[in-house]
């Protein structure tokens, strides 16, 4: 059973383990700082495919493949699979789960997605309704440029605050049994943030509100502090997202400094890669949570983390409109054995 | 404490780092410069072989229009635009890399709707108020022709 | 040899009015090429663009203010020889070589080359 502690904050009494994960990201992720933490390079932006879509929809369906591998699963073990992309129609995930033949629930939670399917598949599993589920996301650099900004070969010049969208792809498989797994011991599902950033290049800025919103009611709800942390992890804010955050969550009387990181500013190294604010993209978060963080959860090195993936819920037609840019920030807390 | 918009406003202009501009500015002028010496370089050679300056004009620009193309399709146009910024957005190479980036890319979608009706995405705006504004300069000419 | 310093200068200057625009608006590549046309459109009508030309040749039409300028003299000419007609006839003439190019390369490179990630 989840217990609310506040709203849309829950404790997972029962527990829900993450009994395994995978990452896979594309060449410049794979030439980043990061590079050794995932559980493969692809070198081929098309992943064998013929257009950008199909390769993100391929890369999902290999992440997710290598979780299931790993944990000796096959699809018909699955109960619910839970995806997510940045693309239209959520067509990324569904053209990746077509061949599997198992129950999927789309999400659109821009690039929160992982965090998103997290919460509601250790709803669903400490409800009973399921015994294992998997949630996934993935993220393609071309697939975002062409459906937010210009075309590839458009000579354009990126502003300092732009951040680079990932190639990349994160999958969980979640089950109520394999202990001695990290566990999902809490949830908290953001609310709609809009401190009216209109910048579509600037995104960190746009989603850092959220993100600060959302540590605060969970710190509020549930009487924890960062001290109960070895981690407090954000999705993709960046550079300059990540330090408007710390500055908001300063300004709230929490000090997340010591314990603070962001994916986005992990993926890449900004001078040699040429990335400005950072990486942004659903596989961002998705794939460092996988290849980087569980892995420290699961070796002891880190006992309590909290893992916030941002979206910016926005479309470039509303943002040609002149409307600001609305933000959310969901939150998993992840606990070692 | 409340974080208000107008306060936020404050905390991400002090957090964007600016543009370097010391550097941009000096690469699009050079860049830039290059180009339109090109320009001027590919005119006086026509003009050389015997063309009057309109056709020598006409020809300047196929050539550069082609060369854009070329190197958009290469790769290699948007490796020097990042460095050289509105330097090769302004001269008509930019407005030819805006037509042949937007051809490339929606050539998955097939050529009617996409390259057909993608490929004017980005130059289409130039195109269209371009000769708009001209139309207008030609209505007040007219008029003036009628009163004259 | 000068003429070709003043295509290069002038030119330059241009771009580099450009990238200032880039670096301290919010103005999106697409506006400021459309208010380049636009504007070279008004300087030829005010008789200011020609001078720029004989001055600085390439440097003068070669940036899309030149296209603009290319567009308002041919309205000039064909309101001349036409009268109303000239009115809609006269832009897309003078500019239908740069145009006819850019859609015919164009549509060639998306026949020729795929695109290619960053």
């Amino acid at each position: 059973m989840a217990v609310s502690l506040g709203r849309g904050a829950f404790q997972i009494k029962e527990p829900v383990y993450i009994t395994s994960y995978a990452a896979v990201v594309g060449k410049k992720e794979g030439e980043g700082p990061m590079g050794k933490c995932f559980d493969r390079v692809e070198t081929d932006s098309y992943f064998g495919q013929k257009t950008w879509e199909q390769a993100e929809s391929r890369m999902q369906q290999e992440t997710i493949y290598h979780a299931l591998e790993k944990a000796a699963l096959s699809p018909d073990d699955i109960d619910i699979i839970l995806a997510g992309d940045l693309i239209n129609q959520c067509t990324s995930s569904t053209y990746s789960l077509r061949p599997f033949g198992v129950p999927f629930l789309g999400l659109f939670g821009a690039c929160s997605t992982m965090a998103e399917g997290l919460i509601i598949g250790s709803l669903i599993l400490s409800s009973g309704a399921g015994k294992r589920c998997v949630a996934a996301t993935s993220s393609h650099f071309s697939t975002a440029e062409r459906q937010f900004r210009f075309p590839l070969s458009y000579g354009g010049q990126r502003p300092p605050t732009a951040q680079w969208t990932c190639t990349a792809s994160g999958a969980v498989v979640l089950d109520t049994q394999t202990e001695n797994s990290p566990r999902i011991s809490s949830v908290c599902i953001g609310k709609i943030t809009d401190l009216g950033v209109t910048d579509a290049n600037n995104m960190g800025a746009a989603m850092a509100p959220a993100a600060a919103d959302t540590l605060t009611r969970w710190f509020k709800c549930s009487g924890k502090s960062p001290e109960n942390y070895d981690a407090i992890v954000t999705g993709d804010l960046g550079k300059i997202g990540g330090k408007l955050f710390a500055e908001i969550m300063m300004k709230q009387g929490y000090d997340v400094n010591p314990c603070y990181h962001d994916c986005g500013a992990m993926m890449f190294d900004a001078e040699t890669q040429d990335t400005h604010a950072g990486g942004s993209g659903c596989g961002c978060g998705g794939s460092i949570l996988c290849g980087h963080f569980l892995p420290l959860v699961k070796s002891g090195k880190i006992k309590r983390m909290l893992f916030m993936a941002t979206g910016a819920l926005m479309s470039p037609m509303l943002v040609q409109q002149g409307e600001s840019i609305p933000s959310i920030a969901h939150l998993v807390e992840i606990t070692g054995e | 404490m409340k974080i208000t918009p107008e306060l936020y406003k404050d905390m991400t202009e002090q957090s964007a780092p600016s543009s370097k501009s010391y550097v941009n500015i000096p690469l699009a002028f050079l860049i830039g410069g290059g180009i339109c010496l090109l320009g001027e370089v590919l005119l006086n050679l026509f003009e050389y072989f015997g063309m009057e300056a309109e056709t020598a004009g006409s020809w300047t620009s196929v050539i550069l229009v082609f060369l854009s193309a070329l190197f958009t399709g290469l790769g290699w146009y948007e490796k020097i635009a990042k460095h050289a910024g509105a330097g090769t957005l302004v001269p008509i190479t930019g407005f030819a890399n805006g037509v042949t980036s937007s051809a490339i890319e929606a050539c998955t979608e097939g050529w009617i709707l996409g390259v057909g009706s993608k490929i004017f995405t980005i130059a289409g705006p130039v195109i269209l108020y371009g000769t708009a504004a001209s139309v207008i300069y030609g209505i007040f000419l007219q008029i003036f022709k009628c009163f004259s | 040899m000068l003429e070709y310093l003043w295509a290069f200068l002038v030119g330059g200057a241009i771009c580099a009015v450009g990238q200032i625009l880039i670096d301290y608006t919010k103005l999106t590549p697409a506006r400021i090429l459309t208010g380049f046309v636009v504007t070279g459109v008004l300087l030829s009508a005010l008789g200011l663009y020609k001078p720029l030309i004989d001055f600085a040749g390439g440097g003068a039409t070669v940036p899309l203010t030149g296209f603009g300028h290319l567009l308002a003299e041919g309205i000039r000419k064909a309101v001349d020889e036409k009268g109303w007609l000239g009115i809609f006839s006269g832009g897309l003439t003078a500019s239908s070589a740069g145009i006819t190019a850019a859609m015919l390369f164009g549509l060639a490179a998306s026949a020729i080359f795929k695109p290619k990630d960053k």
